[in-house]
């Protein structure tokens, strides 16, 4: 019999009952909350008269609709009545059910997918879920994380569990070693790139490969929380020194001799050797160049050196179809090169790119120089309160203020634009989030999706440039 | 959860891939705390020609004359007919409820994004996966008839065009009995109580550290 693969151990340690019918009941861990796709599903919980299981196994934060300013106020600060209520729904439901909630005052408050990991509630070999789908994010500390709808929402916290049809298996691979200025985004792009927004649909990705292994926990981070725009809910990393270095002494983690046996079982997080994947898909490492998406779905990405590409090119009618009308909206002739888009704004954050090691890698780029008179508008949003104290304690925001860049309080932002930060009409961005969606970051807006360092390079020049040239 | 068992409806046609969920329901919509009243929003960006606000009279407001929902011959459709990687994106449940406010119970694509096709079933919503050339084909159809209907049978699983040929689909068991009985599979899992809570028993000797973080 062949080995197991990641996914088949997490799925196998989570099965509470396996049906006749092909369905299973999953046993989830934790579920992160917050205020966007919770509401209707207390409301839900209160209809049916139903309590939440067990109310230890979540945790809540608003982070969509919160302001990225003034936020001495709290609450009262959000000037959107809409978004206002959201934030207050959420309050009054985690205080009815008794459900831990870092507030939009707690130094804790961030970005769920930041705010797990940061405090240890995320911990290898967990099943984690929440009502967004970066939730896949989770996935690089061994777990089987994903997003779920509200309807799930309701029915993780009355019961615990899932009804899960178990998907397949599939590895991506990318072998040797990056080339300096290459990151995590970068990495993952070039994958949605290659295999497409529908490649790992019904799948469940485990990233591996000599350059993932090389990856810190936080680049593992980014690329895992861009599985589902490749199509899969679920991305994985397998647990090594890495992870667990990163876990040692985070609030929620295990304590004491609870930890030694923690570390024994998470060891074990990897697939065999011998493990058997339906889908196997291989990239080299050192062929990555910095990416940069030209179009409105992240599979339209080329690297830097490349060009935007011409429809004639394209044999598939209804590829080529979707390259005109992204062509189009994004206001971009075929056959220009990358570095020829010209920027109005710069976003660096979301809970794709807004950890300690990306504003680093964007401060480390902008350092001593300033932001394009050509733009409107550059902003840094970290991903929690402590993220920015903590790039506060090492002075990023000082190179961020000094080179022309806001400093902002943390949310998601303009990642999908809730709060009052968003593009203009036919303003082109370069944003460290994840989709480029059309009017995802405002309404007719362009998102060009890019690294941190990218996004600084793009800052500094106003132009899409390789960030290798600014480096030293 | 409204039952579905059968449904024959006028289908209209979404004539683009990768149609995401920020396409289906825009974020601005998503700061409401109830779960009705997205319909008049469904596909805001591609139905009028401003910028949508939430709790705004949409009637009054300039539709898109090219967009295929504001098109006499499909205002009434129940039926989408979508392509590949239909639903793909954001997890927000609010593109279903969406869908399902305007009218809509059957969606036809080549394929679907995971999260979304997993909603649908939660709300009376059918996402139906025929193979592209059948789905080619049907776009055709609908474009050349005025008025096109399709004919589905969950019970059966099978698609019936007004020619009278029949396609059948694949469902899982599950999702199929929960939606032809309109059940509330909260329910149905908490049958199964007892078996999660010594699940859980366990798995609190084995590991412990999982316990307890959140209060």
């Amino acid at each position: 019999m062949a080995g197991k693969t990641l996914y088949d151990k997490l799925w196998d340690d989570h099965l509470v009952k396996q049906r006749d019918d092909g369905s299973a009941l999953i046993y989830i861990d934790r579920q992160l909350l917050h205020e966007v796709t919770s509401p209707q599903a207390f409301e839900g919980l209160r209809l049916a008269g139903r309590k939440p299981w067990r109310i230890d196994a979540n945790i809540a934060t608003p982070d969509h609709n919160v302001p990225t300013t003034d936020r001495d106020r709290g609450v009262e600060g959000i000037v959107d009545p809409v978004s206002r209520i959201q934030v207050e729904t959420l309050d009054k439901n985690c205080d009815e059910f008794g459900i831990l909630e870092f507030k939009i005052k707690d130094q804790r408050q961030g970005i769920v997918h930041v705010i797990g990991p940061e405090q240890g509630a995320t911990l290898p070999g967990m099943s984690i879920v929440c009502g967004d789908s970066h939730t896949s994010t989770h996935g690089a500390f061994g777990c089987l994380a994903h997003g779920i709808g509200t309807s799930e929402v309701e029915h993780v916290l009355a019961t615990q569990c899932l009804v899960q049809q178990k998907m397949k298996n599939m590895l991506v691979k990318v072998n040797g070693k990056l080339g300096p200025g290459v990151t995590g985004k970068d990495v993952v792009l070039a994958i949605i790139g290659k295999i497409g927004t529908a490649g790992g649909t019904g799948h469940a990705i485990e990233f591996g490969g000599e350059a993932i292994r090389g990856l810190s926990m936080e680049g593992r981070m980014t690329i895992c929380n861009m599985s589902i725009e490749a199509g899969a809910r679920v991305g994985m990393v397998a647990v090594d020194d890495t992870t667990i270095e990163y876990v040692r002494n985070r609030p929620f983690g295990p304590k004491g001799g609870q930890w030694d046996a923690a570390v024994e079982y998470w060891r074990t997080l990897h697939s065999d050797s011998d493990a058997v994947f339906d889908k196997v898909v291989e990239l080299e490492g050192s062929e990555i160049q910095p990416q940069v998406s030209w179009g409105t779905s992240p599979e339209m990405v080329a690297g830097i050196d490349g060009k935007v590409p011409d429809p004639e090119q394209e044999a598939d009618p209804i590829k080529r179809e979707g390259i005109v009308r992204a062509l189009k909206y994004m206001g971009l002739q075929p056959n220009m090169a990358i570095t020829d888009i010209k920027l109005d704004r710069v976003f660096i954050g979301s809970c794709t790119n807004s950890r300690i090691e990306d504003l680093r890698e964007a401060a480390a780029v902008v350092k001593g120089r300033k932001v394009s008179p050509i733009l409107k508008q550059a902003m840094v949003v970290p991903g929690s309160g402590l993220v920015k104290a903590q790039a506060e304690q090492e002075g990023l925001d000082k190179i961020f203020i000094e080179a022309g860049l806001e400093w902002r309080d943390p949310g998601c932002s303009m990642c999908l634009a809730m709060n009052a930060d968003k593009l203009g009409q036919g303003e082109h961005c370069a944003s460290t989030s994840n989709r480029n969606f059309e009017g995802r970051q405002g309404f007719g807006g362009r998102t060009h999706l890019v690294s941190p360092a990218m996004a600084a390079a793009a800052a500094v020049t106003g132009h899409f440039v390789d960030v290798r040239e600014l480096m030293n | 959860m409204r039952a579905l068992k059968q449904h024959q409806g006028v289908v209209a046609p979404m004539d683009r891939s990768n149609v995401d969920t920020d396409m289906i329901i825009p974020k601005q919509f998503l700061k409401s705390i109830k779960r009705t009243g997205f319909g008049p929003n469904l596909f805001d960006e591609l139905r009028y020609m401003d910028e949508g606000k939430p709790d705004q009279d949409c009637s009054t407001r300039p539709i898109n004359p090219d967009f295929v929902l504001n098109q006499d011959r499909y205002k009434n459709a129940s039926v989408l007919l979508a392509r590949r990687n239909f639903g793909c994106g954001s997890s927000r449940e609010h593109a279903p409820w969406a869908l399902e406010d305007f009218g809509f119970r059957v969606i036809i694509a080549p394929s679907f994004a995971d999260i979304f096709y997993n909603n649908c079933f939660k709300n009376g919503l059918l996402p139906i996966i025929l193979p592209e050339e059948i789905v080619d084909r049907l776009f055709r159809e609908v474009e050349q008839s005025e008025g096109y209907q399709l004919a589905v049978d969950l019970e059966a699983r099978t698609v019936t065009t007004p020619s009278g040929e029949t396609f059948t689909f694949e469902v899982d068991d599950f999702r199929r009995h929960c939606l032809l009985n309109g059940l509330d599979d909260i329910g149905v899992t908490l049958e199964d109580a007892e078996l999660i809570r010594s699940y859980e028993d366990s798995r609190r000797k084995t590991a412990p550290w999982l316990f307890g973080a959140g209060r």
